[in-house]
């Protein structure tokens, strides 16, 4: 897919009386890495899974290079779908089968629908897949199912499976939530190398503060549906995220945790 | 904050106390209108019961000690009583292929429906109404009563048999399918669908290994239940043993309906363990 600037004007999602996403206007150049930031229900994935259509918007407009993607259907939103790659909190790879099948899912939109169906992938095909695990230091867990790896390697794998979408953007939601600090660091690591190296456009929902400060090169911060902040890793100072939320950066993460468990049912 | 608590926890408990005798004796009030309505009564019980001790013991033959192992010709011997067994058991194999067959032909149509009959899955709100529907109306109708239809259609035959119970099974496992459809993780899926996956692949990929387990066992268990369904529809002259035990039923050969019963039970016992085994496979291929 040709890189392009992906253009969101006023995009909304409502569920029922609530409003998740509001009128999100925002431009992300070719090649950035962008860092979207809030805490639990700030509406990030909501946004993010608008922009590949997992989540229909209610309002508004996505656009991309001159395509309009909110009108995306059928071959052409697939098309689309291939073109922005998606990580997901859980992974979500297909435990029951082995890891090299579950990169070449990425492959599924660029053939024939009939052949992939019989699971028939070229020898280039897996080829690909291979080199792709190796770069990720994972090829030795190639023919293991992929619900036996550790969590780091499965997001990884996950990862891999992305690219071999090859696409232009990548789309991660909260990628690094369920890990623990080695493991993010890893995984964080690895998206950062394919925005640098293979110029990816990433949009990357975080919601711990320093880890969006030291891999991004653009964070934009939402609460209650909107951006607001947006600027540079720099920018977002202790001092701005205390104006923003009202309170200090240890505290932002202490109230990200979930505080229902806590309440009285 | 304690007492609130506690005082919470008394209310909650009192009510669901209240709950279970309301709905017990609710429970209690309907089990007494069916019994009155199909006049199941404790003394109706008592008075038919001797009679079938009466008639099982018309079915079991004079069997002599000393003639026990000796030819078909002995009176009193087992080859006597089942002196039809060859044919008796060609019958009996002629049930149990109607009823794989059967079972084959409706598991097939249920799996192309219980894609699209599940709410996860199906593309829209219509199809998914559409597809359940359908399969309702295939269950809903007894086999026995497709039986009678399809005789009329084919003839007395075992072919109307299979057609008659494969409808049923398609109705029956096809909702079952569904339900296991609707029972998977997502998570595979939508990650098929963003990677730019059709429908299709999405079925294939991040659906199929996770309920294929589950569907072998409920086949197997369908399998099991046709065996003992081709039995009876066999009475409508759908072919098979049932067709030959009608036959003896209706000339009152209390014999020949004995050592029938009794190869029925034989066979339909030895059925269901084999396939009880084979789905514990299954199951423990499902959890590794």
């Amino acid at each position: 897919m040709q890189h392009s600037t992906l253009e969101l004007r006023g995009l909304t999602r409502r569920f029922g009386a609530k409003v998740a996403v509001d009128g999100v206007t925002l431009s992300v150049p070719p090649g950035q890495m962008l860092g979207i930031l809030g805490r639990s229900g700030a509406g990030k994935s909501t946004l993010l899974r608008m922009i590949n259509r997992l989540i229909e918007p209610s309002a508004g407009t996505i656009r991309y290079g001159g395509a309009d993607v909110t009108a995306l259907t059928g071959k052409a939103l697939r098309d689309w779908r291939s073109g922005c790659a998606m990580i997901f909190q859980q992974f979500n790879l297909i435990p029951r089968l082995d890891v090299l099948t579950n990169v070449l899912m990425g492959r599924l939109n660029h053939r024939p629908v009939l052949s992939s169906l019989f699971g028939m992938f070229s020898a280039e095909e897996r080829a690909m897949a291979l080199r792709a695990l190796e770069r990720f230091d994972l090829l030795e867990t190639a023919l293991r199912r992929a619900g036996q790896i550790s969590g780091g390697q499965q997001q990884r794998v996950a990862i891999c499976r992305a690219l071999l979408q090859e696409p232009a953007l990548l789309l991660a939601d909260e990628p690094i939530a369920s890990l623990d600090p080695h493991n993010a660091r890893v995984v964080m690591d690895a998206l950062r190398l394919i925005n640098r190296e293979d110029g990816l456009t990433v949009l990357c929902n975080l919601h711990h503060i320093d880890t969006a400060r030291s891999y991004c090169d653009r964070i934009v911060a939402m609460q209650d549906g909107r951006i607001v902040f947006d600027g540079s890793a720099g920018e977002l100072t202790s001092d701005r995220v205390r104006e923003i939320y009202g309170v200090s950066e240890d505290e932002f993460h202490g109230a990200a945790m979930p505080a229902g468990d806590l309440m009285l049912a | 904050m304690t007492e609130a608590v506690e005082q919470r926890w008394q209310e909650r408990h009192r009510q669901r106390r209240a709950a279970t005798l309301g709905y017990g004796s609710l429970l209690l009030v309907c089990l007494a209108i069916s019994a009155w309505v199909s006049e199941a009564f404790p003394e109706t019980l008592a008075r038919g019961l001797p009679q079938v001790g009466v008639y099982f013991g018309k079915l079991v033959p004079a069997l002599r000690w000393e003639h026990l192992l000796e030819g078909p010709k002995t009176e009193g011997a087992l080859a006597y009583w089942f002196y039809r067994i060859d044919s008796w058991g060609w019958m009996l194999f002629e049930t149990t292929q109607i009823a794989a067959l059967a079972t084959l032909l409706g598991s097939v149509a249920a799996f192309c429906a219980c894609f699209a009959a599940s709410a996860n899955l199906a593309p829209n709100r219509a199809t998914y109404l559409v597809c359940r529907r359908v399969l309702e109306l295939f269950r809903t109708v007894p086999d026995i009563v497709y039986a009678l239809i399809l005789v009329y259609a084919f003839g007395v035959g075992p072919p109307a048999g299979v057609f008659a119970i494969a409808l049923h099974t398609t109705g029956a496992l096809g909702k079952l399918f569904a339900e296991v459809v609707e029972n998977a993780d997502m998570r595979p899926w939508e990650g098929v669908r963003a990677a730019g996956g059709t429908w299709l692949h999405g079925v294939r990929f991040a659906i199929l290994p996770q309920v294929l387990p589950n569907f072998l066992s409920y086949l197997l268990l369908r399998f099991e239940v046709n065996v003992r369904g081709s039995t009876v529809i066999g009475f409508v002259g759908a072919g098979g043993i049932g067709q030959e035990l009608y036959l003896v039923i209706s000339k009152n050969y209390y014999d020949e309906i004995g050592a029938i019963i009794v190869l029925i039970i034989l066979a339909v016992a030895a059925i269901d363990i084999f396939s009880e085994r084979l789905r514990s496979w299954a199951i423990g291929w499902a959890d590794r």
